[in-house]
C-alpha cells in the first residue's frame, strides 16, 4: 500500500481490478469485529481475503444498532459483552488493510462521542479506506464528510428504495468510494427471495452518481449474489449470512473461508 | 429550509436515522404542518379531547399537601384523562394524523404501558391496526396495562433484548418502521426521537400547560413560582413547561429518576448528570453512555422513566439555564406514592411520584404547579410489593 494513494482511490481501484479480472462484481463481505471474539475475528478477516474478498466491510459493535436485523444485532451484543471496544474493533482492519481496502461500518454515536477528527485519525491509523454510518443521513453528514475528505478517506452514503430521485441525486453527488444501495425496505438480514425490483433500484442509483454502486441487505446465497451482479451491481455486500456462520461453530474460520469462496465463485464470470 | 417545526434545539435534536426512514419523516413533517393549521383537523381533535378524553383536565388545589409544605400546591390532573395519563393527548393527535396520511397500521413503543394503552385506545376508536412493542421486564411489572391493550385489540410484542425495558422497545419499534414504512405510522410516545417528533409531541402535549396556565391564573390569581414535572423522555414536562417558558419568573423543574442513586450508576437521569450529549434513537441529546460511546442501560422502578435518553428540547432548556433538572430515588418515589395516596386520596403513577417526592422535600416556594401525569393503579402490585404493603386479604388477581 502506498501512502500516496488515498482511501477513496484504493476503493476505486478495487472495483476496477475486479472488472479488469473479468469478474461480474466486486465481493465485499461484512465482518463483525470482535465476534465471536477479537482473535477469531482477526482470523476471519484474513479468511475473507483468502476466500476472495475484494474489499471488506468491518462492523464496529454498537449497543443500539437500529439498521440491523437479529443476526448482526446479536453478534454486536456478544462482541460488547466480550469487552470489545471501538479501538479494538477498528484494529481488526490492520490484519488485512495492506491487501484489500477496509471500509468501517459504525453507528453515529461512537463516532461523535470521540469527536469526528479523532475518529477519522483512528481510521487512518489502522489503514481503513472509508466509513459507512448507517444512521447519518445526508442532512447530518457534512461535518463527517469534511473530516474524512481531509484525510482522503471515503464517506460512503446509503440510499434506500424509499429515497426519492431528487434526494438520490444529492446523495449520489456527495458519495465517496461507492454508493451503498440498500436492496430492500428493511433491516439487515437474509431473505428467501429478493423482490424483482433490483435492476430498477440499481439503474436508478447509477443514474445519480459517478462512483460504483454496491448493493447490500438481504443477499445471503451465491445465487442471490450472482443475481445482484446480473442486475447491474458493481459490488455485492454479504453480511448476516457470514456473521451467522461465524457464530455457528467454535472453529468457524474454515467454514467462513469456503463460504466467501463460494460467493467469489458466483461472481466470477 | 425552516418549516416552523424545529429540527434543532440549540445543538440538540437532528435526524440520526437510517436513510430508509428519511422520506417518512419528511412526509410526517409536511402532514403536521398542514394539519396543525387545518380548522377541520383541529376541530376534530378538540372535539375528541373534550368529549372523549375529558379535557380540560381539572386543576386541583391539593389542600393537605399544601398544608404539609406550607404553601399552595396545585395539581394538574392528567391522571383523570381517559386511559389515566397524559399520553392520550399525543396518541390521539398522532392517530388522527396517521389516518389523514392514509396509514392503516400503527406501531408504538411503551414502557409503563400508558402510551401503549393510549395508542391502542385511539386505534380502536379510529379502527386502525395497532402493534405495541414492550420490553418483557416491563410486561412483567405493568401487566394490567398489557391486559388492557390486548382487550382493546392491540397486539403486544414482547422485546427480549438488553434490559428488556423501554430503550429496547423503542429500538424494536424503529426496526419495524424501517421494514414497514410504506403503510405504517410510528407513534413515538415522548418528545424525543428524530425531527419532527420532539416538536410534534410537544405541540400535542402543550394543551396541558395551556390549560394549566389559564386555570392557575383564574384560581390563584397569579403565576406559580415553580412548575414541576417528572422527566423520562419528557413529554408531560415539555407539555406543561412550554406555555411558561416566556414567563421568566416561573421556575421550571424537571425530576428524573435517580433509581438506586446517581452515584451507583443505576439511574435514568442523563439531564441531571450532565456530560457530553450523544445520539440515541434518532436525536442528539443528553444520554447515558460510556466513554466508548455505547449507550448504557437505565434503571428506575418507574417503567415510564426507565430510559437512558431525553428529549432534545429539555437538554437545550437546561443548557440555557431556563429549566433545572434533578433526580429522585426509587425509594423516595415509593414513599411519595404511598404518602400522596393517604394525604389526598389520589394514587399517583410511580412516574409522577418522582415529581411529588421532590416537591414534598423542597418546600421553599410561594406557589407550585405540579403535573400529575398519570394514575398509579397500574403500579399497585409492584409498588405494594416494594413497600411491603401486601394486603392481609392476599395479593388478588392481576
Amino acid at each position: 500500500m502506498s501512502v500516496a494513494v488515498s482511501g477513496s482511490e484504493r476503493i476505486a481501484e478495487a472495483f476496477e481490478a475486479a472488472r479488469a479480472d473479468g469478474r461480474r462484481a466486486a465481493l465485499m463481505p461484512y465482518l463483525m469485529a470482535g465476534f465471536p471474539d477479537l482473535d477469531r475475528s482477526r482470523e476471519l478477516a484474513r479468511a475473507y481475503v483468502e476466500g476472495g474478498a475484494d474489499l471488506i466491510e468491518l462492523g464496529v459493535p454498537f449497543s443500539d444498532p437500529l439498521a440491523d436485523g437479529p443476526v448482526i444485532h446479536a453478534a454486536g451484543v456478544a462482541a460488547l459483552a466480550g469487552g470489545v471496544g471501538v479501538a479494538d474493533a477498528l484494529s481488526v482492519a490492520r490484519e488485512v488493510a495492506d491487501r484489500v481496502p477496509v471500509v468501517a461500518m459504525c453507528y453515529a454515536n461512537p463516532i461523535l462521542s470521540r469527536g469526528l477528527e479523532r475518529f477519522a485519525d483512528m481510521l487512518a491509523a489502522v489503514g481503513a479506506s472509508g466509513l459507512i454510518v448507517p444512521d447519518l443521513p445526508l442532512e447530518e453528514a457534512p461535518a463527517t464528510l469534511a473530516a474524512l475528505d481531509a484525510r482522503g478517506l471515503a464517506l460512503v452514503p446509503l440510499v434506500a428504495p424509499t429515497t426519492p430521485d431528487e434526494r438520490l441525486s444529492q446523495i449520489g453527488a456527495r458519495a465517496r468510494g461507492f454508493l451503498y444501495t440498500v436492496s430492500v425496505t428493511g433491516t439487515t438480514g437474509e431473505r428467501a427471495t429478493n423482490d424483482g425490483g433490483l435492476p430498477a433500484i440499481l439503474a436508478r442509483a447509477r443514474a445519480h452518481t459517478d462512483v460504483p454502486v454496491a448493493v447490500g441487505f438481504g443477499i445471503g446465497t451465491p445465487q442471490q449474489a450472482a443475481a445482484a451482479a446480473e442486475a447491474g451491481a458493481d459490488g455485492v455486500i454479504i453480511g448476516s449470512r457470514l456473521v451467522r456462520a461465524a457464530g455457528e461453530t467454535d472453529a468457524p474460520v474454515d467454514a467462513v473461508r469456503s463460504l466467501v469462496a463460494g460467493f467469489a465463485a458466483a461472481l466470477a464470470a | 429550509m425552516s418549516t416552523g417545526i424545529e429540527h434543532r434545539f440549540g445543538p440538540y435534536g437532528g435526524q440520526y436515522v437510517p436513510e430508509t426512514l428519511m422520506p417518512a419523516l419528511t412526509e410526517l413533517e409536511e402532514a403536521w404542518l398542514e394539519a396543525r393549521v387545518d380548522p377541520e383537523f383541529q376541530a376534530r381533535l378538540s372535539y375528541l379531547l373534550h368529549n372523549y378524553v375529558g379535557r380540560p383536565s381539572p386543576l386541583y388545589l391539593a389542600e393537605r399537601i399544601s398544608a404539609e409544605v406550607g404553601h399552595p400546591v396545585y395539581l394538574k390532573r392528567e391522571d383523570l384523562n381517559h386511559t389515566g395519563a397524559h399520553k392520550i393527548n399525543n396518541a390521539l393527535g398522532q392517530t388522527l394524523l396517521a389516518k389523514r396520511m392514509g396509514k392503516r397500521r400503527i406501531i408504538a413503543e411503551t414502557g409503563a404501558g400508558q402510551h401503549g394503552v393510549a395508542t391502542a385506545t385511539a386505534c380502536a376508536l379510529l379502527d386502525l391496526e395497532c402493534i405495541v412493542y414492550m420490553g418483557t421486564e416491563d410486561i412483567r411489572r405493568q401487566l394490567p396495562n398489557v391486559q388492557r391493550m390486548e382487550l382493546l385489540g392491540a397486539t403486544v410484542v414482547g422485546v427480549d433484548a438488553g434490559a428488556r425495558t423501554l430503550k429496547e422497545a423503542v429500538s424494536a419499534a424503529i426496526r419495524d418502521w424501517v421494514t414497514n414504512v410504506g403503510d405504517t405510522h410510528y407513534i413515538l410516545g415522548t418528545a424525543a426521537g428524530p425531527a419532527p417528533y420532539p416538536a410534534l409531541v410537544r405541540d400535542l402535549q402543550r394543551v396541558i400547560g395551556d390549560e394549566a396556565r389559564a386555570q392557575i391564573l383564574e384560581q390563584a390569581g397569579r403565576l406559580p413560582e415553580r412548575v414541576i414535572a417528572c422527566v423520562g423522555g419528557g413529554s408531560n414536562a415539555i407539555g406543561i413547561f412550554t406555555p411558561f417558558v416566556a414567563d421568566t419568573e416561573v421556575k421550571l423543574i424537571g425530576v428524573e429518576p435517580a433509581g438506586e442513586g446517581i452515584e451507583t450508576g443505576r439511574h435514568g437521569a442523563p439531564l441531571t448528570v450532565g456530560g457530553p450529549g450523544g445520539v440515541l434513537h434518532g436525536s442528539f441529546s443528553a444520554i447515558m453512555q460510556d466513554e466508548d460511546g455505547q449507550i448504557l442501560e437505565a434503571h428506575s422502578i418507574s417503567a415510564g422513566l426507565d430510559y437512558p435518553g431525553s428529549g432534545p428540547e429539555h437538554a437545550w432548556l437546561r443548557d440555557q439555564g431556563r429549566a433545572t433538572y434533578l433526580a429522585v430515588t426509587d425509594r423516595d418515589a415509593l414513599d411519595a406514592f404511598a404518602r400522596v395516596a393517604r394525604l389526598e386520596g389520589i394514587i399517583p403513577a410511580l412516574e409522577s411520584s418522582h415529581a411529588l417526592s421532590w416537591l414534598l422535600a423542597n418546600t421553599d416556594s410561594e406557589l407550585d404547579l405540579l403535573c400529575l401525569s398519570g394514575r398509579g393503579d397500574k403500579d399497585l402490585v409492584e409498588a405494594l410489593d416494594k413497600l411491603g404493603l401486601t394486603s392481609k386479604h392476599g395479593a388478588g388477581p392481576v
